[in-house]
C-alpha cells in the first residue's frame, strides 16, 4: 500500500481538487475553523520574566525552582549518608535530624523536584511547542499555578525554621505517629507539610488543566493525536493520572490536618502516648494508607510516564531511526497509566491485609510488567541498527535503559507478596525504588535538559563537563544501590537511625562507608552540572538551528530560540509524524514535521 | 473535521506513517472534541472535583463501620438550606434560557437572585454550624460530626470559588459593548456548575440522612 505512494498519485489527487470537487489530498489543508488564540503580550519587564503568562518562561520558572529545591533535597541525603556510614562521627546528626532528612529527602525528591521539573518544567516548554500552539490555553491559570508551586516550596522551607523543625515522619506521613509527640516535627513540622502539599495539589491541578486542554484541543492542523511526539503522549497522560490521583492525596492531607489541629479522628486509633490516654479513638491508619498509595502508585507513573516518553524521543532523534513500534509506545503508556490505579495496595502487604487482596495486587502488579516490557524491547529495537550518536542525552539515554531494567526486575520480586513480605522495609526495597524511579527518570531529566538546553538558550552544555557528570552519575549510582540490594538481603532494616553492633552488619559496616562515599561524589557532581548550566547561559558553545537535526516543531520556529508566541505570523502545518529519520527514497536524512510531501517527492512511506 | 468523536480504539489503531492514514490526518484542524476550551475546563474541574468527594465518601463509609460512631440528627434547618439550593439551580437554569435567548435585562435579575439564593444557603449553613456548636456538638466530638463539618465546609468552598466566576460573568453583562458568545459562555458553565454542586450536596445530604 504505502509503495504506490509515488509522484504520480499525488499529482493526479492535486488535478483533481483544483477541478472543484473537493477530494482530501495530501496537501490540501482545511481552513481554520478556530481564530488564532488571543494571547497576552507583556509590556513591563515583571509581567514578561516574573508574573509572565508565557509558558517557555513559566517553564523555566518551575525547573529552576524544582531544582533548587532538589539541590537542598540532595544536601539532605548527604547528611543521612554521613550518620550510615559513619555513625557517631558527626555531633550535627540526631536521631531527630536523621528522620527529618530522610522525610524530606524523600518527600522533596518525589513532589517537589521530579513531578513539578516533568510536568510543570519540560511540559509547560514543550507542550505548546510540540504540539503547534502560541501558549497553553489558560495562560493566566498557568501563572497562578507556577505561584502556587512556588507558596508551596516556600511553606516547605519554611518548616525549616519552626519550632520542632521539618516533620520526621517519613515521606509518606503515616498516621498516628506522624501527629503524635516523639516524631520529630510533630507541632508546627508536619502541619506545614500537609499545608504545603495542599497547597502544591491546588497549583498542580491549575496546570494540569492546561496541560491536557492545550494538548487535545490547540494543536496545530494536521497534528492529530498519533502525530504526537512520545513526549507528549508522556506527559499528557502523566497529567491526566495526576489529576486523577493527586485528590486523593488532597484529601488525606485535609483529613489528617484535622485530626491534628481539630482533634477529630479520621485517621487516629484509640491510643496511648507517653502513658497517657489521648482524646483520640476508632479512626483508622489503615484508610490513610489507601488513600496515601491510592495516590502514591500513580505518583511513580507520573514521574515514570514522562521520563518514557521523553527518552523514546532522544534515543530515536539520536540513533536517527524512527521510533519502532510508535503504536506500541502509545499503547503502553496509555495501559501502563490504566493499570497504575489498581496495584496500589502492593505497598502495604504487611499491614495486615486480607491475603487474597494482596493476591489480587500482585497479579496486577505483575500484569504492568508486560506493557513496560514492550516499551523496553522497542526502546531497544529502535538501537538496533540504528546510526547511534553517542551524545550525551544518548549516553544518558542509554543509562536509563539499562537503569530502568534493574530497577524494573527488582520490582517482580517486591511485587510478589511472599518476596515482599521479608524484602520489606529493608535495604532492598530503598535500592529498588531509587533505581527504579530515582535514578532512571533523572537519567531522562539529565539527557533531557542536555538535548533541549540549545532550544532554551542557544546554546551547547559544555561537553566535557557533561561527559564527566553522566559517568560519574552513572557509575556512582550502581556503586550507590547495588551494594544496599545486599544490604537488603542480609536483612538491614531502612529508617534506622543506626545499627550499633548488630551481628549481621560486620558485613554492612564496609558497605554503607563505601555507598557514603560513592554519595558524596555523585552528589559533588551534581553541582558541577549546575555549574555548566549557568555558565554555558553566556559562555557556552553558540548552537546552529536545530543542532540535533531532529523533526519535531519545537526546534523548526522562525525564530531560534523560541520567542513570545512560538510561531511567528502563521501556525505550522503539519504532514507527517515526527520520526521520519533516514526514510527510503528520501535525499535528505532527516524529514521535519511541516514538510508537505511535494518537498520530498522521492520520499517513500515507511514500512514498519 | 466536520465530525468530532473520540473512539480511543479507533484512534489507537490509526497508523500515522501510512499514506492513506497521512491524507486524512492532514485534514485534521488540531482539535479532538467538539468542545470550547473553557466547557472542557469546568469539565476537568467537575471530574477532578468528583473524584474528591467520592473519595470522602468512600472514607465515611469506611469510618462510619466502626462502632463509636454516632449519626448526627439534621436540623430542619439543613433542609430549607436543601429547598434554597435547588431553588437556585433552578433559577440559574432559568437565567441561562434566557441569555440563550438574548434577553439578558432579564437573565440579569435571574444572575442576581442566584447571588442572592447562594449567600442564603451559604448563611444557613453557617447556621447550621453556629446551632451545633451551641448544642456542643464540636468536630472532635463525633466522626459523624467531622465529616459534617468538612463535607458542608468543602460544599461552600466549591461555591464561594462558583461565586467568583458568577460575578466575572454578571459583571460582563454591564459592559456597554459585550462579546455576547463569551457572556452567553460564561452564564452557561456558571449554571453547568451549580447543578453539578446541587448534585453533590444532595448525595453528601442524602449520605448523612440516610445514615
Amino acid at each position: 500500500m504505502s509503495d504506490e505512494y509515488t509522484e504520480n498519485k499525488l499529482e493526479a489527487k492535486a488535478a483533481d481538487s483544483s477541478s472543484g470537487s473537493y477530494a482530501p489530498t495530501a496537501e490540501t489543508v482545511p481552513a481554520k475553523e478556530s481564530p488564532d488564540q488571543e494571547l497576552y503580550h507583556a509590556k513591563s519587564f515583571w509581567t514578561k520574566w516574573v508574573f509572565s503568562q508565557d509558558a517557555k518562561v513559566i517553564g523555566v520558572q518551575y525547573a529552576l525552582t524544582a531544582t533548587a529545591i532538589g539541590f537542598i533535597g540532595l544536601i539532605l541525603s548527604w547528611g543521612m549518608r554521613l550518620q550510615l556510614g559513619f555513625p557517631e562521627t558527626f555531633s550535627f546528626l540526631g536521631p531527630a535530624t536523621y528522620y527529618q532528612s530522610v522525610t524530606m529527602h524523600g518527600m522533596i525528591m518525589v513532589i517537589y523536584l521530579l513531578t513539578a521539573l516533568f510536568l510543570g518544567g519540560f511540559g509547560n516548554y514543550l507542550i505548546p511547542l510540540m504540539v503547534g500552539a502560541r501558549d497553553m490555553v489558560f495562560p493566566y491559570v498557568n501563572m497562578v499555578s507556577y505561584w502556587m508551586f512556588l507558596i508551596a516550596v516556600l511553606v516547605l522551607i519554611a518548616s525549616f525554621f519552626v519550632p520542632g523543625g521539618p516533620t520526621g515522619a517519613g515521606w509518606t506521613l503515616y498516621p498516628p505517629q506522624a501527629i503524635l509527640p516523639g516524631t520529630p516535627g510533630s507541632e508546627m513540622g508536619i502541619v506545614l507539610m500537609l499545608i504545603s502539599l495542599s497547597l502544591f495539589v491546588i497549583g498542580f491541578t491549575m496546570g494540569g488543566l492546561n496541560y491536557v486542554i492545550t494538548v487535545l484541543q490547540a494543536r496545530t492542523r494536521g497534528m492529530t493525536l498519533m502525530r504526537m511526539p512520545l513526549t507528549i503522549w508522556g506527559i499528557f497522560t502523566a497529567t491526566v493520572l495526576a489529576l486523577l490521583a493527586f485528590p486523593a492525596l488532597f484529601v488525606a492531607c485535609i483529613m489528617m490536618t484535622l485530626d491534628n489541629l481539630l482533634g477529630t479522628s479520621f485517621f487516629m486509633p484509640e491510643i496511648f502516648s507517653m502513658g497517657e490516654k489521648l482524646e483520640y479513638g476508632g479512626g483508622s491508619p489503615i484508610l490513610f494508607q489507601h488513600l496515601f498509595w491510592f495516590f502514591g502508585h500513580p505518583e511513580v507513573y507520573i514521574v515514570a510516564l514522562p521520563a518514557f516518553g521523553i527518552v523514546s524521543d532522544l534515543i530515536s532523534v539520536h540513533a536517527r531511526k524512527n521510533i519502532f513500534g510508535y503504536r506500541m509506545m502509545v499503547w503502553a503508556i496509555v495501559i501502563i497509566g490504566a493499570l497504575s490505579f489498581i496495584v496500589w495496595a502492593h505497598h502495604m502487604y504487611v499491614s495486615g491485609m486480607n491475603p487474597w487482596f494482596g493476591f489480587f495486587f500482585a497479579t496486577t502488579t505483575l500484569i504492568i510488567a508486560v506493557p513496560t516490557a514492550i516499551k523496553v524491547y522497542n526502546w531497544v529495537l529502535t538501537l538496533w541498527r540504528g546510526n547511534i550518536h553517542l551524545t550525551i542525552p544518548m549516553l544518558f539515554s542509554l543509562g536509563f535503559i539499562v537503569t530502568f531494567v534493574n530497577g524494573g526486575i527488582t520490582g517482580l520480586f517486591l511485587g510478589n507478596v511472599i518476596i515482599d513480605v521479608p524484602l520489606s522495609d529493608t535495604y532492598f526495597v530503598v535500592a529498588h525504588f531509587h533505581m527504579v524511579m530515582g535514578i532512571a527518570p533523572l537519567m531522562v531529566v539529565f539527557g533531557a535538559i542536555y538535548h533541549w538546553y540549545p532550544l532554551i538558550t542557544g546554546r551547547h552544555l559544555n561537553q566535557t563537563l557533561g561527559k564527566i557528570h553522566f559517568w560519574v552519575t552513572f557509575v556512582g549510582a550502581y556503586a550507590i544501590y547495588f551494594p544496599m540490594h545486599y544490604l537488603g538481603f542480609i536483612g538491614v532494616p531502612r529508617r534506622y537511625f543506626e545499627m550499633y553492633d548488630s551481628p549481621y552488619m560486620t558485613s554492612g559496616v564496609g558497605l554503607n562507608q563505601f555507598i557514603t562515599v560513592a554519595a558524596l561524589i555523585v552528589g559533588f557532581t551534581q553541582f558541577l552540572f549546575l555549574y555548566n548550566i549557568f555558565t554555558s547561559w553566556y559562555k557556552g558553545e553558540k548552537s546552529e538551528r536545530n543542532p540535533w537535526k531532529a523533526n519535531s516543531l519545537e526546534w523548526h520556529t522562525p525564530d531560534y530560540p523560541p520567542t513570545h508566541g512560538n510561531f511567528g505570523k502563521e501556525l505550522p502545518v503539519v504532514y507527517r509524524w515526527p520520526y521520519d529519520f533516514s526514510v527510503p527514497g528520501s535525499d535528505k536524512e532527516y524529514i521535519p514535521q511541516d514538510v508537505a510531501p511535494s518537498q520530498v517527492p522521492t520520499a517513500k512511506a515507511e514500512t514498519t | 473535521m466536520s465530525k468530532k468523536e473520540l473512539n480511543i480504539f479507533k484512534l489507537l489503531s490509526e497508523k500515522p506513517w501510512e499514506a492513506s492514514q497521512a491524507e486524512i490526518d492532514n485534514q485534521h484542524d488540531g482539535r479532538t472534541l467538539d468542545l470550547s476550551k473553557a466547557k472542557l475546563g469546568v469539565r476537568t474541574i467537575m471530574v477532578v472535583s468528583t473524584v474528591i468527594f467520592s473519595l470522602f465518601v468512600v472514607s465515611y463509609s469506611d469510618r462510619m463501620l466502626v462502632h463509636d460512631w454516632r449519626s448526627l440528627s439534621e436540623p430542619w434547618l439543613l433542609w430549607i438550606n436543601t429547598l434554597i439550593l435547588i431553588f437556585t439551580s433552578f433559577v440559574f437554569h432559568k437565567a441561562k434560557v434566557l441569555s440563550d435567548k438574548n434577553e439578558f435585562e432579564k437573565a440579569k435579575n435571574y444572575l442576581f437572585l442566584v447571588g442572592f439564593l447562594t449567600f442564603a444557603f451559604i448563611t444557613g449553613q453557617l447556621i447550621v454550624w453556629q446551632h451545633f456548636i451551641s448544642a456542643g456538638q464540636y468536630a472532635a466530638t463525633n466522626p459523624a460530626n467531622a465529616f459534617f463539618y468538612l463535607f458542608t465546609a468543602l460544599h461552600g468552598l466549591h461555591l464561594l470559588g462558583g461565586l467568583f466566576f458568577w460575578g466575572k460573568a454578571t459583571k460582563k453583562l454591564f459592559k456597554n459593548n459585550f462579546s455576547i458568545a463569551k457572556t452567553k459562555q460564561a452564564i452557561e458553565l456558571c449554571a453547568i456548575y451549580w447543578h453539578f454542586l446541587l448534585i453533590v450536596w444532595l448525595i453528601l445530604f442524602g449520605l448523612m440522612i440516610a445514615t
